[in-house]
């Protein structure tokens, strides 16, 4: 038997770990992978709780933040790519202009 | 007690990888260590007893996205990071507070929680449940996804194309 907590625990470290990511790196990538860690650590609370209170829903939504969470990757990665087609940089601090 | 054991042995690796991300200078190591995470995150779904999404989670995180991820950091040969001023700034408020963010959440959790505990498979999601639920309670939603999914593609399709410029001089 595990508490509960230990597994909300784990998914607020995850979650914390991709703020910090989202912070400190300056690949652009890199931040968009710190999106998918907190997106994952947010599934596992959804998961813990549908267990505490014994609800399915729970496992629902975490379906639909997976689809969520790809179609999200889709279209960030393809604009990755035309960030990169412009400016010829992956750094964020280097992208700073909307306008060429 | 194998219970905690295989939960405190998996939320390490996981962890461990989601400190590795945060390392890690070079973007296909961090995306090889969210991978990591990602695995260990469905053995914890398999412990929750949601064997489900424990598969949905290897099929389309580890699997489809993290594909998607690799492609687009060898298709756009990215290198090393490289430090900025503001990378310094952000890395001295960004860590201790997400020291303090994460001490605060577990301190709350611990002092505040019930003394709920659940066991090895408490709550088993087999498919044929979920898709019962997805088809029937959350039809709605359900479709609204597929709609979002539609433009998605399209919008990657749009914006990944090369520009008209480009597209001309060929």
């Amino acid at each position: 038997m595990v508490p509960v907590s230990y597994y909300l625990i784990l998914s607020g470290i995850l979650f914390a770990c991709g703020v910090t990511g989202f912070l400190i790196k300056r690949n652009i990538i890199t931040i968009f992978m710190s999106i998918e860690l907190m997106l994952n650590g947010v599934n596992l609370s959804f998961v813990a709780f549908a267990a505490q209170w014994k609800a399915l829903s729970g496992q629902v939504f975490v379906f639909f933040v997976m689809v969520v969470a790809a179609a999200e990757a889709a279209v960030g990665l393809a604009i990755i790519i035309a960030v990169y087609r412009t400016r010829e940089t992956l750094n964020v601090d280097q992208v700073n202009l909307l306008k060429l | 007690m194998v219970h905690l054991i295989l939960f405190l042995g998996f939320g390490a690796v996981c962890v461990a990888g989601a400190v590795n991300l945060l390392v890690q200078r070079h973007p296909i190591n961090s995306a090889l260590s969210l991978v990591v995470v990602m695995g260990s995150l469905a053995a914890e779904y398999l412990l929750l007893g949601a064997e489900f999404v424990a598969a949905v989670q290897v099929i389309v995180y580890a699997g489809a996205v993290m594909v998607l991820f690799v492609f687009v950091i060898m298709l756009l040969n990215a290198g090393e990071e490289e430090h900025t001023k503001g990378s310094r700034v952000a890395m001295i408020f960004g860590i201790p507070g997400m020291l303090v963010g994460s001490l605060l959440i577990a301190w709350v959790l611990l002092e505040h929680s019930g003394t709920a505990a659940v066991a090895v498979g408490a709550l088993p999601g087999p498919p044929k449940t979920l898709g019962w639920l997805l088809f029937h309670d959350y039809l709605l939603p359900f479709e609204v996804t597929s709609v979002l999914v539609l433009i998605a593609i399209m919008g990657a399709v749009v914006l990944a194309a090369p520009p008209e410029s480009a597209r001309r001089r060929d």
